[in-house]
């Protein structure tokens, strides 16, 4: 139990990020027509491919001749690279869509 | 330190951009504009890492051609797959990038779990498993809904008590992690969580059926950012906590939303009322007893000519066939001839919300022709023609008046209040729910049976010739 008063002292303004970001998610996208779901959707998976930058400080810290590490590390940059790029670049083909014709 | 300062500035800057860009992205007129700030925002926030970040004892960020080298293989692999892929194919796409978002989170996790000090707190353990889990749980779950989507795997499987198994499969999960944390912290036994978690995502996909796919993707999409969340907590990086949370958050959000559309709970989506509910269903469309009408295109474009005003329902089907342009095309014609045209659009039709959206504006449809179902649904007992275009269960009258039916008590359009119901359909096949629908007996519906392109185009022709 200690262990967990002291985590969360230790991390309080990380919690506060936490509970504020998770009423602004809802906030944000509370009043979206349902037409833009599915560019919401996948606008929404680009954006948790900020897991990319738990991958580059993998990587950047990774030892010379820890190959493990230095695979795993190079994979998982790969992958979160797709996520972003793929990500980013399918929702903007969708949009495209919308605007096209206006 | 300055330095770190500087970063903690670009994450800052990072995290309003993903703020800002997701509340632009639920504007029509402001989502592409939405979609460029985030990617700009992440930019910012990966180029912030490489250049300027250190760890806890100061050494900077290495291994550069390594980084880069990633990054490149990534960055053209992402660019050329979202490129090429065809409209139709958008679904599975965003379920397979969101599988590689969680099997990053996952790797993350295996290679910190290797790093971890013998004083590292528990709680910092149970971050890594918890980032470990969720992230291979999203990654196997979404490669099945891809797989499913893409159709390489077609049938629905239901182990044998099914939710048991998975129920018994997350215990044991929880129970080995929360063992790792406290207790003995062996590689082997991080391996087998790692191990039971993919099998986990694999058995939580599988059963469920192709009509509630949109909600498991938007519901694995919320995993990757709590597992991206986790992976904020341990490195004490802010924008991956926003991020991850963000998306979160909204994933859970949308979730909701699409099933309410289709008036289900979330739990009865997971652990499916439509296996078992499906016999029942078999038995109760066996009323069917009378027989389809069958028509052809010259008569629908007889029909469609005089009338005053024709709905289009589009669904999955359309998408399958690639009737979209045609479709428009049948629609500018009867403008032209002073024929009202609408599309009614159902909050789940095709495989995600706004599916049918994305793909008629793909062929210049104009956006206020689209009408959500809430609007159009009293505008049905006024319409002479109502066309469903390979759509099916979102029409079925069954969810309106029988309890027996597992769709029953979702919202569907009002199609068989129209005059006549022409169905362009392959075949008498069932729609995705699996279940028979009355609408096709009834006295005011015609089936125009063949591929939806095909039959539009003869439409299309025979309205020309009668000009």
């Amino acid at each position: 139990m200690d262990a967990f008063i002291t985590f969360l002292g230790q991390h309080i303004e990380m919690i506060y990020i936490l509970i504020l970001s998770i009423f602004v998610g809802i906030e944000v996208i509370s009043k979206v027509p349902s037409a833009l779901h599915t560019p919401l959707m996948s606008g929404a998976n680009a954006i948790h491919g900020v897991v990319i930058i738990g991958a580059i400080i993998v990587m950047g810290h990774a030892e010379a001749g820890n190959w493990p590490a230095l695979i795993l590390g190079f994979l998982a940059v790969i992958l979160g690279t797709l996520n972003v790029v793929g990500g980013f670049v399918v929702t903007d083909r969708m949009l495209e869509m919308f605007k096209k014709k206006k | 330190m300055i330095q770190q300062y500087w970063l903690y500035l670009i994450y800052l800057l990072g995290s309003v951009f993903f703020i800002v860009g997701l509340k632009m992205l639920s504007g029509p007129k402001t989502a592409r504009n939405g979609n460029f700030l985030a990617a700009a925002g992440m930019t910012l926030a990966i180029l912030g890492t490489i250049f300027m970040h250190t760890n806890e004892d100061g050494e900077p960020i290495g291994n550069f051609g390594w980084i880069f080298g990633a990054i490149a293989i990534g960055t053209v692999l992402g660019w050329v797959s979202a490129k090429k892929v065809k409209m139709t194919a958008m679904p599975q796409m965003v379920s397979l990038f969101n599988g590689m978002g969680g099997a990053c989170a996952a790797l993350i996790s295996l290679v910190e779990f290797g790093h971890l000090h013998d004083d590292a707190s528990s709680i910092t353990v149970l971050t890594i498993i918890a980032g470990l889990v969720i992230g291979s749980i999203s990654f196997s779950g979404s490669i099945i809904a891809y797989a499913k989507l893409q159709e390489i795997m077609k049938k629905t499987f239901k182990l044998p008590a099914q939710n048991i198994l998975t129920i018994i499969l997350l215990l044991a999960i929880m129970g080995l992690s929360v063992y790792l944390a406290f207790g003995d912290s062996s590689t082997a036994l991080l391996y087998t969580v790692f191990a039971l978690s993919l099998a986990y995502g694999v058995l939580f996909v599988l059963p469920i059926g192709g009509a509630d796919m949109p909600v498991v993707i938007s519901l694995l999409n919320s995993f990757t950012g709590v597992a991206a969340a986790f992976g904020g907590f341990l490195y004490d990086n802010q924008v991956m906590l926003t991020g991850g949370i963000l998306v979160g958050s909204a994933g859970t959000l949308l979730t909701v939303l699409m099933c309410n559309a289709m008036n289900r709970s979330l739990t009865n989506v997971i652990f499916g009322s439509f296996g078992g509910g499906g016999a029942a269903a078999g038995e109760a469309s066996s009323f069917a007893g009378g027989s389809v009408k069958s028509s052809t295109p010259s008569d629908v474009a007889i029909l469609m000519n005089y009338a005053q005003k024709v709905i289009v329902v589009p669904g999955y089907g359309l998408a399958v066939a690639q009737a979209q342009h045609v479709i428009h095309e049948l629609e500018s014609i009867l403008e032209k001839r002073g024929v009202e045209v609408k599309y009614a659009i159902h909050p789940v039709a095709g495989r995600m919300p706004g599916h049918m959206n994305v793909l008629l504006a793909e062929s210049n449809v104009a956006y206020d022709k689209l009408v959500e179902m809430e609007e159009i649904n009293d505008q049905f007992a006024t319409t002479d023609v109502v066309f469903v275009v390979g759509a099916n269960d979102v029409v079925n009258p069954a969810a309106r008046s029988n309890p027996a039916s597992p769709i029953y008590g979702m919202p569907i359009l009002d199609a068989d209040k129209a005059k006549t119901v022409v169905v362009s359909k392959r075949s008498m096949a069932a729609g995705y729910a699996g279940i028979d629908n009355e609408l096709f007996y009834y006295p005011n519906c015609l089936m125009l049976f063949g591929d939806a392109k095909a039959s539009i185009s003869k439409l299309v022709a025979e309205l020309k010739e009668m000009d």
